[in-house]
């Protein structure tokens, strides 16, 4: 079976951030969705009332698309409320260039928030019960950390992999977020800040674990032709594919290679491109041992390699491959499902609006989202017009 | 029988000093965690076994509580078919090695009961 040809389908034609960092006790998740979404649609040239398709995925509510739908007073005919954790907005973005090839819905909102971090001052965490019985919770791992520490610790094990190769993928991200003025953290740091910060989950240390923050961010998408006529120069979703193969760590068949294999091989034969055409890369790194096994994953280096290949500043401004220009969920932002952001960054790197950390002569760019413990891969490849 | 609930089915066994896993009467795949269809072959027919206990550490992450002594979380490969998150006891937490030989028992001092713990096995010390 073939679906409608969806290469050069759809575009990005707006993209926002809301407020990010700490909002404050007195703001909720779905204001700061709300926020992105306006400034994202007013970047369209576009208004709540040409919203037809709404996507939408916020930790803890289940109906969040219902939430979102009656808060922003759009009455869409097409939703989708994908929770696959923080890869759920890049998928978001595949399902609505499905919808809008198919006639399903015109103008696609895609809308997250979350205020994270200042939920951690009063009480707001969630706790419900689980929906299945843990069959891992007795051994008290600390979770998400652990789930990685354990992914980390099998490919340190099997390609030795080091602490530094990992501290230089937290001191790439730390640089690119000192070209940033929306970063969270722009102090400087070494590799060696890195290797003597806590142990918190052995082998990854304080440092080698993202940043928990408040933040959302919106995504307007629309048919290709619509796109022309619009203010902003369309970015054109080429290449779409995800996969995932598990939900808790224990049962991930092989904690060094990820569905992320699967999910970009179907992306790149969409876009009819390979990783060697691809000018910038957005990825999801929740832990530093994240960017080094999606580089591998997404065809960057062989797999066991990714640490050398970070190495000596080749992921850093001025490096051979720039990845997470916006300093990532490790230095920029991280309110819990970042996948958000990847599609922000690789739209403003196409458009050429990335400020002090913008790249030369951006074409194509590669937004990558993982959800749940390395389990749900979704990788998007991004173009300009001539891209098409 | 798997009967229709499993997981009182596991915690039963594991109260009687198991370590439980079913196979599939169809595919003879080892599953865990306990189900109601095998996640191999889609069959319905599962049959409760009991482990040898024996394994090897696939990989470990140590962590050090502010309070009380540091521990490991490890995910061993039963030597059945089978992977389970458990924790390596009766050794100091940082000499615990992934591809270490390990033996699997039931330990009463989980925090929600029984839960399989594992000591390093002596003739695979090496």
């Amino acid at each position: 079976m073939s679906g409608p040809e969806l290469r050069g389908a759809a575009a990005i034609v707006g993209v926002a951030e809301s407020d990010l960092g700490e909002v404050g006790p007195d703001r909720y998740a779905i204001e700061l969705a709300a926020q992105a979404s306006a400034a994202a649609l007013a970047e369209a040239g576009l208004s709540t009332r040409d919203v037809d398709g709404l996507f939408c995925a916020i930790a803890g509510r289940g109906m969040a698309p219902l939430d979102m739908a009656e808060y922003l007073g759009v009455r869409p005919r097409y939703t989708d409320g994908t929770m696959v954790g923080g890869s759920s907005f890049v998928s978001h973005l595949h399902h609505a260039a499905l919808a809008i090839a198919s006639g399903a819905c015109e103008v696609a909102l895609i809308a997250y928030g979350s205020t994270a971090r200042s939920d951690s001052g009063r009480g707001r965490l969630s706790t419900g019960p689980p929906e299945l019985p843990s069959y891992e919770a007795a051994y008290r791992p600390r979770m998400p950390v652990t789930g990685y520490a354990l992914a980390a610790a099998r490919h340190m094990h099997q390609y030795g992999t080091t602490r530094t190769h990992l501290a230089e993928v937290a001191v790439a991200a730390r640089r690119w977020a000192r070209l940033n003025p929306k970063a969270f953290v722009r102090d400087p740091l070494t590799i060696q800040d890195v290797l003597d910060s806590r142990v918190i989950s052995s082998p990854l240390s304080k440092l080698d674990c993202c940043l928990v923050t408040d933040g959302g961010g919106a995504v307007v998408v629309t048919g290709a032709e619509r796109a022309r006529d619009l203010p902003r120069p369309p970015v054109y979703l080429l290449g779409a594919g995800e996969a995932h193969r598990h939900r808790s760590i224990s049962q991930m068949p092989d904690l060094t290679v990820t569905a992320a294999t699967e999910s970009s091989a179907r992306a790149y034969a969409m876009a009819k491109l390979g990783p060697g055409d691809v000018d910038v890369v957005q990825l999801y790194d929740a832990f530093t041992i994240n960017t080094i096994l999606f580089l591998e994953d997404l065809g960057f280096c062989a797999k066991g390699e990714g640490g050398d290949f970070v190495s000596g500043g080749r992921i850093a401004p001025g490096g051979a491959l720039p990845v997470n220009t916006n300093g990532g969920g490790l230095s920029y932002c991280h309110p819990g499902m970042y996948g958000i952001f990847p599609l922000i960054e690789a739209t403003r790197q196409i458009r050429g609006e990335a400020g002090g950390r913008q790249q030369p002569d951006v074409t194509i760019a590669l937004a990558h989202g993982n959800g749940g413990q390395l389990s749900s891969q979704v990788t998007a490849i991004l173009g300009g017009r001539e891209s098409l | 029988m798997t009967g229709i609930a499993p997981h009182r089915e596991y915690t039963d066994r594991l109260a009687a000093g198991e370590v439980p896993f079913q196979t599939c009467d169809r595919c003879h795949a080892a599953v865990f965690y306990p189900r109601v269809i095998c996640p191999v072959c889609g069959a319905v027919e599962l049959s409760w076994s009991q482990s040898a206990g024996l394994g090897t550490v696939y990989s470990v992450s140590v962590l050090s509580p502010r309070e009380g002594p540091p521990y490991t979380v490890v995910l061993v490969d039963l030597d059945e078919g089978f992977r389970v998150m458990s924790t390596v006891v009766e050794v100091p937490a940082e000499d615990v090695r992934i591809g270490a030989r390990v033996r699997g028992r039931v330990g009463q001092d989980g925090p929600s009961g029984p839960r399989v713990v594992f000591t390093v096995d002596e003739e695979g010390r090496g």
